[in-house]
């Protein structure tokens, strides 16, 4: 729980956006009105009388739906079932699917969603699925609906479409509660703007009386302590974490060796089904090379090929001077491929060992991890000592346990081992997925150091704005193939949302 | 040969009984998202407790009591899992060791090392002008949880298939978060699915007592609620396929049977341990045929917390 002193007014009828940092308290307060969690102490009114929620029952009751930022669906069912569900039409004490498919039909139809609520749930895309969690709360009479993260996991053309969700919503008279923290995308949208940090409320404006870089400010806080913990001024690192501006980049674009050159790549998913089908990239050295992609699309695949941690299927290539066909996490390493893997408590971190031994996992048989076969624990010390203090990581302290760090600093722990080892090809995967602004910009910069030192950097990322803020090439995958290869220059929001759509290229 | 067939359908249908009820209940269980290991340690006390009980009252007054024991042995498993959430297979595991043990302590202690007195079976359904007609005959002369058998899995695919609860409780086994912010209580229904397999695999074992044999035996059910795991996985956790998994089973059972005595020429070729062990090859085979395990709910397995996501 992280809610200190927070106090919000919702007004009906309004779009109100509550923006704030990771860790702010945006999600726990929704949850407190959603009736998920219970507050120690503060009331709670509506229409002027106070109410107690006790479960999500009484908020459906009172009219307060929840779009949840990790989606509340079950997969296995239709859409008519999720829908449903706890509410469920019955004929003679037997569930009645077709009354099901047909209410929530004119309910998709009344606010002007197309879904088909024989569908199963898994079988839709993110977009549409939303859209099922959006019904799922109009159903229920939600008269204030509260939507974590919307956009976090859509394209840009999904978001444009949503925007008018919501503006449709309110115009129906419905009020909706919108938590972001992309600032530009909810100045376009919202009446309202409410500001939390460090589980208060700090400020509230009017969307129109205020800018991208006010918000900004007033989310990590005046003075500098962006500045101050990061090294890195907190309006530019804000600035391209937040609005996603192309920033101009003042490295040129260097063509240096090759050091991945892959052809036609090939590789089942965890599910048996074809993720890679015919790949194709190069990545030389002293560059950034951005994956864009709507989740699932075969990109955490492409890293694990890439990486030696999925066996290839088809396809050959040239990774660092060897065959890609037949590599094993050992022999990517040896090569000096680095990688900060999408999930790091599976693939990158011990979370119960202490912080000097995750920085020496996977070199600790090197120096200045070990002295022949036994471990140096000088050495050891003094390589994380200084890392830490390189990577200002907190607290500082090389003994703690690394669970016992925010999530923030265990990312930079993992960011500092895998460059620490000086890598010619760096496979990152959704880099500052769950960091706040300071610990983005920083991973960022850090990535920028890399490229400029001469590594290769592959990165896998589905916020669209990191991608763009941060490579020098872009390829977009779709259904696990290329589907759009885009130079710096030619870089564009808009035109990379399609291909991640799959649309084809515009001819003419 | 008719009659090999007659005489192997015969005893398919008198072993089902338990090994549907345990799997049909292993399977409510899992479907909700419990493991439900712990069906061997149910079923023991279900024909314990249903094998004392019927020395004091009417047999299928004695069954319920073994239901009801059944059900209190789940309400240990639901108490570690559901509300202590603690690792269901450990707390499945360490209740099968407690009903194994405190069985064979009760036993010894009541009545002595070589089982319960001799108590009255159920009664047998007799129709004596089919009894020896071949084939249809096989299906007379069983007792009530034969036909008990062939009509719960029906109920239990309508239950889940054509029901709110039983859509409720798919939910919870495949997305406990998504019920719960539906205002539905989680832990409820993990119970009514825990209690309801617990009663099931009381069932299966009071069958064993009172109508496969006619006493509690040292060594019941002798790893039958491991089978019933295995024909629930065999079955991909629907209540059809548990069945026809569990007949299955049952026929691997009577087969043995069936070869010891119509072909008696084949003892002397293959061992007897060989032939008692052929239900649990049935099942090692079957199993490591089947291979994944992609129909298991997705949360099976998993406890319940509201803070995770």
């Amino acid at each position: 729980m992280s809610l200190e002193d927070a106090s919000l007014d919702i007004v009906p009828g309004e779009l109100l956006a509550v923006v704030g940092e990771n860790g702010a308290g945006k999600s726990s307060l929704m949850n407190v009105l959603y009736g998920l969690y219970h507050p120690d102490a503060g009331t709670f009114l509506m229409d002027g009388k106070p109410v107690r929620l006790k479960s999500p029952r009484d908020a459906i009751a009172r009219g307060i739906g929840m779009v949840h930022q990790h989606f509340m669906l079950v997969p296995t069912l239709t859409v008519a079932e999720n829908v449903v569900l706890g509410r469920e039409p019955t004929r003679r004490g037997l569930l009645d699917l077709d009354r099901a498919c047909d209410e929530v039909a004119a309910t998709a139809k009344r606010f002007g969603f197309q879904l088909d609520p024989r569908a199963r749930v898994d079988t839709l895309t993110v977009g549409s699925q939303q859209k099922v969690e959006i019904v799922k709360a109009l159903h229920r009479g939600a008269q204030v609906l509260i939507l974590d993260e919307p956009t976090a996991v859509l394209t840009p053309q999904e978001s444009d479409e949503l925007a008018q969700v919501m503006r449709g919503l309110v115009q129906q008279g419905r009020t909706v509660v919108l938590i972001s923290h992309k600032l530009k995308e909810v100045l376009g949208v919202a009446d309202r703007v409410a500001v939390m940090r460090r589980g208060r409320t700090v400020a509230e404006v009017r969307a129109s009386e205020t800018t991208v870089s006010a918000l900004a400010s007033l989310m990590v806080g005046e003075g500098s302590r962006g500045a101050a913990l990061t090294g890195v001024p907190v309006t530019s690192g804000a600035d391209t974490a937040l609005t996603g501006a192309v920033a101009p980049d003042a490295g040129t674009v260097s063509t240096g060796p090759i050091v991945l050159d892959a052809k036609d790549l090939r590789a089942k998913g965890d599910n048996g089904r074809p993720a890679l089908q015919g790949v194709s990239l190069t990545v030389h050295a002293g560059e950034i090379v951005g994956i864009a992609g709507v989740d699932g699309n075969g990109q955490r695949e492409l890293a694990e090929v890439l990486t030696g941690l999925r066996v290839l299927e088809g396809g050959a290539g040239t990774l660092l001077g060897g065959p890609l066909a037949g590599l094993t996490p050992a022999k990517a390493k040896a090569r000096g491929v680095g990688h900060v893997p999408e999930d790091r408590l599976a693939r990158a971190v011990v979370k119960a060992m202490t912080v000097e031994e995750n920085v020496a996992l996977g070199r600790h048989r090197q120096p200045p991890f070990a002295r022949g076969p036994w471990v140096d624990f000088k050495g050891r010390r003094e390589r994380t000592n200084q890392l830490l203090a390189t990577y200002d990581v907190r607290p500082p302290d090389p003994t703690v346990a690394l669970q016992a760090l925010s999530g923030g600093n265990q990312q930079k722990v993992v960011v500092a081992r895998e460059l620490d080892a000086d890598p010619k090809l760096l496979v990152v995967v959704q880099p500052t997925r769950g960091l706040d602004i300071g610990a983005v910009a920083q991973v960022h910069a850090r990535l920028r150091e890399a490229k400029a030192r001469g590594a290769g950097v592959v990165m896998v990322s589905l916020d669209l704005e990191e991608v763009l803020a941060l490579s020098d090439r872009v390829y977009v995958l779709y259904e696990g193939r290329v589907t759009g290869h885009f130079p710096r220059k030619d870089l564009d929001e808009r035109e990379l949302g399609r291909r991640m759509l799959g649309a084809e290229p515009d001819h003419g | 040969m008719l009659e090999v067939l007659h005489s192997l359908l015969f005893s398919t249908l008198d072993a089902a009984p338990a090994l549907v009820f345990a799997t049909l209940g292993a399977m409510l269980s899992e479907r909700a998202g419990v493991v439900s290991v712990g069906v061997e340690g149910m079923m023991r006390t279900g024909a314990f407790c249903a094998a004392v009980a019927a020395l004091a009252m009417p047999t299928p007054l004695a069954v319920l009591v073994g239901m009801v024991a059944g059900a209190g042995l789940a309400a240990v498993h639901g108490f570690l899992s559901i509300r202590w959430r603690s690792d269901q297979v450990v707390s499945g595991m360490a209740l099968n060791l407690v009903a194994m043990a405190g069985g064979t302590f009760l036993l010894e202690s009541l009545f002595g090392p070589n089982g319960t007195p001799a108590i009255t079976q159920l009664s047998r359904w007799n129709v004596p002008t089919l009894a020896h007609v071949p084939l249809l005959g096989a299906l007379v002369g069983h007792a009530a949880p034969t036909y008990l058998a062939l009509l719960l899995p029906v109920l239990f695919h309508v239950l889940l298939t054509r029901t709110p609860l039983g859509l409720r409780l798919r939910a919870v086994g495949d997305k406990p978060h998504a019920v719960a912010t539906l205002g539905l209580s989680v832990s409820g229904l993990r119970w009514a699915a825990v209690l309801g397999g617990g009663l099931m695999a009381g069932l299966g074992g009071a069958v064993l007592s009172t109508a496969v044999l006619d006493r509690f035996e040292q060594h019941t059910p002798a790893g039958l609620g491991f089978m019933a795991l295995a024909a629930m996985v065999f079955g991909r956790w629907t209540p059809l396929g548990a069945f026809a998994a569990a007949l299955f089973f049952a026929f691997g059972n009577a087969l043995r049977i069936g070869l010891a005595s119509s072909a008696p020429w084949l003892l002397e070729l293959v061992p007897q341990g060989f032939l008692l062990a052929l239900p649990y090859l049935l099942t090692l085979l079957v199993l490591a045929l089947q291979g994944q395990r992609g129909h298991a709910p997705a949360a099976l397995g998993t406890p319940y917390e509201q803070e995770s996501r």
